[in-house]
């Protein structure tokens, strides 16, 4: 039996309130009044679509053994790099195997659903077991456009096994079109749509009702067979109009949470979809069914595992922990929207030394340290003489993973004078719980609220921008804990 | 058994430039100023100098590396001139090399500069660079020099349970100090005495660190010629002679930087530089023995801790001595007594000779009564290289034979 063994979610700390994005650029387009309602989800300055992907892979892997996974699978339309392996990174990061399937799906944004359906079937041919699916999305409106209030960021992952199943899958039924509701070109860096009104009654209105229909006949289903049917579609009148035409109930709906996320692309119904699940019973059937150059529909029946899964962030732990971002030009220097003066600090230059960074790949990407087998001092960086004084081993080091070990402050400043986008650069001592010690960047928190003792887990992140070379450096940053997992 | 260079060294001459922004002034005007005053004090030509040793520490901007800029610009007939480089104790590292060339009877007689043009960069602060290596690009934090000090704060709070507002107190006396005493230096980079109040209410640059409590980043050199005691008193008949009690290093062994039980609120370094340089000298009793100090004050809260690790005051007891005045210029051992880091300035590559130049010029009873400390026993320098975590601590003391 193949399907879902657990799932993760991720949307970043920050909303926006859309009023705010309203109140500046609703001069340009009164029209979007209609779209001001509510909050959207915002990347922090140091977040892509690879670090949130990283971020909702760390929180479905809770509990599983890393060694065990056979595939990694991300899907996104905002890949940080054209050319390298955005998985890959995405791998290394997550500290799993390099003996490793991995790819990138992109292109529209069902190609989370169509990742999914590849790592079903594929584990299906019992050729490959556990693969983690994870997708994210950091699509970007241009200033004044709907996309601009429509559009959140989020990460959504699920891992795909033949064990533990708490998801079956039971079967599927995909139709792609070439239908161009949104688009971007080579260089854009904007979203561009068509017009609402078609997108609506042409996109939504048949083509999703021809993908969920083929699925119903095919397996000899009702819609009303249906605990949940989740599909994304931010337009409310559309939605109603489905749910009518469809016949799903209101309490099948799935809530698509554009009043507190937004529309987050590919990761979205993964996300919708660990929604469902967080409050599904074992017998449940949910139809899933993604939107965006075609749709594929995807039928999952609940198992009894779903009482068994570990607690997690997923959907509502991301949800609860929000704070609010209180400025829209914030928003548009940390998209680089608005170029913003950071300072001549920001402009020497940082070129990655790729010969370096693949020999220190694990201890960068998957912060790896080790673990002195005399001692047990755990250390980082990777040391071949045991840091312990009174041991001092030589060549006794064993691997030893710190991105999924807590920790705590021992000393933080707020420092005003480096360089960037979100001052003061919030940095401390952190001392791990199992032992081991690193001087970490902080992220997702403000100085007031920091104090020595208070208990950090690490979260990967962008580290710098080399913006010569158009392209970031992922590290690992220390996050204050709000609600303990 | 080695038993140190106690006595083996005697200081024959010094130079130091005016510190600050010396826009009008190159790196090899500084290095010609510095070496001008010392080669004059010392009463002897060029030609007698056997060997040079050339300590600065920036890369980025500054005159590159290598003894060269040194032999280059003082046209020195083809000696032996090498650059040392250790953090901010590059300096020291100059004269170390000097004094151990000396001792060993390698050489006679030695010139030790160090010099720092550091206001090319166009910001404040120090450039930014692979001070650690490129691999820090990364996998460090994006710090700066006075976030990675103050988090000393934070963690000497927490260490010894004591409010970050009386911390910010007694770091604010420190500073306040240090302005007393640069205001009286000519020499100084920043010669404004500032109140504890002002200093307090400063801009913050890394929590709790205000403006106030950072030192300068400056422009200048310093110098020293060394030789052996005897041909000092030959060549200086009618004055005293200032010798080299003891010079020791420590380097971080990674340790603070990665083992768990380093607490943040102290340096490791320091500590035992300090022991090491007291057994060399002789010292039992540093808090009696030491008179007049200028200590590594990056900023405000590194010369509170260091108050600790050197051990004069007792661990925990910062705040109280610096409360009480007990490192004033008035107090029984005054600190930064030209001004410090704070504010005569810190060109990294000079910094180490220019407070053994504040220490030379007391024991010699060049300073105006203004500025002249009560009790000339033994003057101790230090510098701290690096971070907290990871740095080189270098403790220099000198006397009157």
């Amino acid at each position: 039996m193949a399907g879902i063994c657990s799932y993760g979610g991720y949307v970043p700390r920050y909303r926006l309130n859309r009023g705010l994005i309203y109140q500046a650029m609703g001069w340009m387009n009164p029209a979007n009044i209609a779209n001001a309602g509510g909050e959207k989800s915002v990347a922090n300055f140091d977040e892509d679509s690879i670090t949130m992907a990283v971020a909702a892979g760390m929180d479905a892997l809770r509990g599983i053994d890393r060694a065990s996974v056979g595939g990694v699978y991300f899907a996104s339309t905002t890949m940080p790099y054209k050319e390298r392996l955005n998985a890959g990174i995405v791998n290394a990061a997550l500290g799993l195997n390099d003996q490793i399937r991995a790819a990138d799906f992109s292109g529209g944004i069902k190609c989370a659903t169509t990742a999914l359906l590849a790592a079903l079937e594929g584990v299906e041919t019992k050729r490959v077991d556990n693969i983690l699916v994870t997708a994210a999305d950091n699509r970007l409106g241009k200033p004044a456009s709907p996309q601009e209030l429509i559009f959140g960021d989020a990460g959504a992952s699920v891992t795909v096994g033949t064990d533990d199943v708490i998801a079956e899958f039971k079967d599927a039924y995909s139709v792609t079109y070439d239908f161009v509701d949104h688009y971007r070109g080579e260089f854009a860096q904007f979203d561009r749509q068509w017009e609402d009104r078609w997108i609506r009654d042409l996109g939504f209105m048949q083509i999703l009702p021809e993908a969920v229909n083929g699925l119903l006949e095919k397996t000899g289903l009702t819609i009303s067979d249906f605990s949940k049917v989740v599909y994304p579609c931010h337009y409310g009148a559309a939605r109603k109009g489905l749910n009518k035409k469809l016949g799903i109930a209101p309490e099948a709906d799935q809530d698509n949470l554009q009043n507190q996320v937004g529309e987050t692309g590919s990761p979205h119904g993964l996300l919708m979809l660990i929604g469902a699940l967080e409050n599904a019973n074992p017998g449940d059937k949910i139809l899933l069914v993604s939107f965006g150059s075609g749709c594929d529909a995807m039928f999952f029946e609940v198992t009894d595992n779903i009482k068994k899964l570990s607690k997690r962030y997923g959907l509502s732990g991301s949800l609860a922990n929000k704070a609010d971002l209180d400025n829209y030009t914030k928003y548009l220097v940390w998209r680089d929207i608005l170029p913003g003066d950071a300072g001549l600090r920001s402009e020497e230059d940082m070129w990655t030394r790729w010969s370096q960074l693949w020999r220190k790949r694990r201890e960068v990407l998957g912060l790896w340290g080790t673990k002195c087998k005399k001692c047990g001092t755990p250390q980082y960086p990777t040391q071949r003489v045991c840091v312990n004084p009174e041991c001092g081993a030589v060549g006794e080091m064993e691997p030893y993973c710190f991105s999924d070990k807590k920790g705590k402050i021992a000393s933080f400043t707020g420092d005003n004078l480096a360089a960037s986008l979100n001052p003061p650069a919030i940095y401390g001592q952190v001392i791990f719980e199992e032992g081991g010690k690193y001087m970490f960047d902080f992220t997702d928190c403000d100085l007031e609220s920091l104090s020595t003792g208070m208990a950090v887990e690490m979260s990967f992140r962008r580290k710098y921008r080399d913006q010569k070379r158009d392209i970031a450096g992922y590290f690992w940053k220390a996050v204050p804990i709000r609600e303990e997992v | 058994m080695a038993d140190g260079i106690k006595d083996k060294v005697a200081i024959l001459g010094m130079g130091c430039t005016k510190f600050g922004e010396r826009w009008d002034c190159s790196g090899e005007d500084l290095i010609l100023e510095s070496f001008s005053e010392c080669i004059e004090d010392a009463g002897i030509d060029k030609k007698d100098i056997q060997a040079a040793y050339f300590g600065t520490h920036i890369d980025e901007v500054n005159v590159g590396k290598g003894g060269n800029p040194l032999a280059e610009t003082l046209h020195m007939p083809y000696l032996p001139v090498t650059r040392t480089e250790n953090y901010c104790a590059t300096a020291t590292e100059a004269i170390r090399a000097a004094c151990y060339a000396v001792a060993a009877g390698a050489y006679d007689i030695v010139l030790a500069l160090g010099m720092e043009k550091l206001k090319d960069t166009g910001y404040g602060g120090l450039p930014e660079g692979a001070a650690f290596g490129t691999e820090m690009l990364l996998r460090g934090s994006n710090a700066t020099a006075p976030g990675l000090f103050a988090q000393l704060a934070t963690a000497y709070a927490a260490k010894h349970n004591i409010s970050m507002e009386k911390i910010k107190d007694g770091i604010a006396h420190v500073s306040e100090k240090s302005h007393a005493n640069g205001a009286l230096n000519p020499k100084a980079h920043l010669r404004r005495a500032v109140s504890a109040d002002k200093i307090k209410a400063a801009p913050m640059i890394a929590y709790p660190l205000g403006l106030f409590d950072c030192c300068g980043v400056s422009d200048g050199s310093a110098a020293a010629i060394v030789t052996t005691p005897e041909i000092a008193k030959s060549i200086k008949k009618n004055q005293g002679i200032v010798t080299v009690k003891a010079l020791q290093i420590a380097v971080s062994s990674g340790e603070e930087e990665a083992f768990t039980e380093w607490d943040g609120a102290h340096f490791a370094t320091t500590r035992r530089a300090a022991t090491k340089a007291y057994e060399e000298a002789g010292i039992k009793d540093p808090r009696e023995e030491i008179s007049m100090m200028d200590v590594h004050d990056c900023f405000s809260i590194t010369e509170f801790v260091t108050m600790e690790d050197l051990h004069i005051s007792p661990k925990g007891g910062a705040y109280d001595d610096v409360m009480e005045g007990f490192y004033d210029l008035d107090g029984y051992v005054p600190c930064q007594i030209d001004g410090g880091l704070k504010c005569f300035g810190h060109p990294i590559g000079a910094s180490g000779l220019r407070m053994i130049y504040a220490m030379y010029e007391q024991l010699l009873e060049r300073v105006p009564e203004e500025r002249r400390v009560k009790r000339l026993k033994n003057g101790l320098t230090h510098n701290l290289g690096g971070t907290p975590a990871r740095n080189v601590a270098a403790v220099a003391i000198v006397g009157r034979e």
